[in-house]
């Protein structure tokens, strides 16, 4: 956040206690929202560019992925899917790290040079949130299938036919489990501040600002920012709810 | 369903267009978060941008990730507070040409009643003595920092390993400057801070300053470039140019004029050639 776009807003924290750092956060935050700060505009449009292209890439890599792993049956299935049930617990802090180390140039894909740039941030969410698209559209394929699988025969669907019937038939779960990956994508601070470093107008997303706000003890700042990253949340999360529901109603 | 898809893929792709024709000329400088934390930065950097056309991408670490991240190729400078990690730097080849560019100090924070009595000790040995006898709370950054270098120095003059004996009363946070502060406001501790962080730090609660003025609290921050020869994907020419800017009449009063809440928080000591 900006000496400069927030020098309004300095000043409201001089007291102390929780209760004034919360409702100073509150008023904080209607203020940033109502002030449309340059500044926090363009952090909110790289936090939702990096987190949204992400959880694009993750739901193209992971939506075939989970159908296919929910409707095919190998050897050895079972432990793909705890693994990948288990990858959707990755600690982001791990992902940013083994990422790092890969794209440092005294890694093996340095010579990209990648690291601190929004491509490296972009490329560590879609880690953490790919195997959380697979493992639920997996669950939910898998559901699916139990209950029209003899419906679908009868009718002699093919395996690419039955594969978008199935996705088509369980798009309103589908569009929970992509949320839920925005959600862990948007939310997370460990990877994108080591692979993106926290760059001031390059790197410096929503979950990273307040990190900064927090070390420089700026609490109330930080909590408003806090808010203001909910109120995205809210909002992304409310319109694509509205439209899965007027899709399924149609 | 068709229409949502549509209006998705519309919105990803102004995203992703927002992505190309970013800055192209840029430079990265690995340096601490006691410059960054300050909000130096950006009172300084614009005006190299302007003048340059090169944008400054900072990233904030403690001295000694930042020294390795550099090591690693992976920044095109640093400016740092850690002269002996700095020579170091030096003599191993990863980098070339330090340069004084400005020094602040270090001062004793502690709880407003002073339990260990550090205001009324005549140098900083005497008040880490102080405080390791009363057994008074004291929070190290505990992150191979400059800051935490300096400190790990100053117990050594005074006599004492709180790290090595385990000591009760020492807390090693490995944190950055600012969460450090806002432990010992927390735990009624002792700290040392650079002067910097600590002027510009606004969760400060029942902390005060207890000791200034020691010349073994002299900060100084070198710049020195990555070596080109070691690293040749770094931006060798702009990184020099920075460099020299900082060095510089312009860039030198630049540091001297930000201040915070009125206080000049850098003093500009670079050798004028």
């Amino acid at each position: 956040m900006s000496r400069r776009g927030c020098a309004s807003l300095r000043g409201a924290n001089k007291r102390h206690g929780a209760m004034t750092t919360l409702t100073d956060s509150l008023s904080l935050a209607a203020r940033l929202i109502g002030g449309l700060d340059a500044d926090l505009l363009a952090i909110v449009l790289l936090s939702l560019r990096v987190s949204l292209t992400a959880v694009a890439i993750a739901t193209v890599i992971g939506l075939p992925l989970g159908a296919l792993l929910g409707l095919t049956r190998f050897p050895g299935r079972m432990v793909v899917v705890v693994l990948f049930n288990t990858l959707m617990g990755l600690p982001p802090v791990v992902v940013g790290l083994g990422l790092y180390l890969v794209i440092s140039r005294a890694g093996p894909l340095g010579w990209l040079g990648l690291l601190y740039s929004p491509t490296a941030m972009i490329a560590a969410q879609t880690v953490l949130v790919t195997p959380i698209v697979i493992a639920l559209t997996r669950q939910i394929v898998e559901s699916l299938w139990e209950e029209y699988d003899e419906q679908l025969r009868s009718f002699g669907v093919g395996p690419a036919g039955l594969i978008a019937t199935l996705l088509w038939e369980g798009r309103v779960s589908l569009i929970t489990a992509i949320l839920a990956g925005f959600a862990r994508a948007n939310a997370e601070v460990g990877a994108v501040m080591i692979v993106g470093g926290n760059i001031d107008h390059y790197t410096r997303v929503m979950t990273t600002t307040i990190a900064l706000e927090v070390s420089k003890g700026d609490l109330p700042l930080a909590l408003a920012l806090g808010i203001v990253l909910l109120s995205i949340a809210l909002l992304i999360n409310a319109g694509v709810s509205v439209a899965a529901m007027r899709s399924q109603n149609r | 369903m068709s229409r949502f898809l549509a209006v998705t893929l519309c919105v990803l792709g102004m995203l992703a267009g927002g992505a190309a024709g970013a800055e192209e000329r840029f430079i990265t400088l690995a340096s601490t978060t006691s410059t960054e934390q300050s909000g130096l930065f950006r009172h300084v950097l614009p005006l190299f941008t302007a003048k340059t056309g090169i944008a400054v991408h900072v990233v904030a670490l403690g001295t000694g990730q930042a020294l390795r991240t550099a090591a690693n190729g992976d920044a095109d400078l640093v400016l740092v507070h850690d002269r002996p990690a700095e020579d170091k730097f030096v003599a191993e080849g990863f980098g070339i040409d330090r340069r004084d560019v400005m020094y602040n100090d270090f001062i004793l924070v502690g709880p407003a009643a002073d339990p260990a009595k550090t205001q009324g000790a005549t140098d900083a040995a005497q008040a880490f003595q102080r405080i390791a006898g009363t057994g008074a709370l004291f929070v190290s950054r505990g992150d191979n920092s400059g800051t935490h270098a300096m400190e790990t120095r100053l117990w050594r003059s005074a006599g004492e390993d709180p790290a090595g004996t385990r000591a009760p009363w020492y807390l090693s946070a490995g944190q950055g400057m600012g969460p450090t502060l806002t432990m010992a406001a927390a735990r009624d501790a002792y700290t040392l801070a650079d002067r910097g962080t600590w002027l510009s730090f606004r969760d400060r609660g029942a902390l005060r300053l207890e000791l200034e003025g020691d010349p073994r609290l002299f900060n100084p921050y070198g710049v020195i470039l990555v070596n080109p020869v070691r690293h040749p994907h770094v931006k060798a020419d702009m990184a020099r140019a920075f460099a020299n800017w900082l060095v510089s009449p312009e860039g030198q009063s630049a540091i001297g004029a930000f201040r915070v809440e009125g206080q000049q928080l850098f003093t500009p000591n670079a050798k004028t050639n």
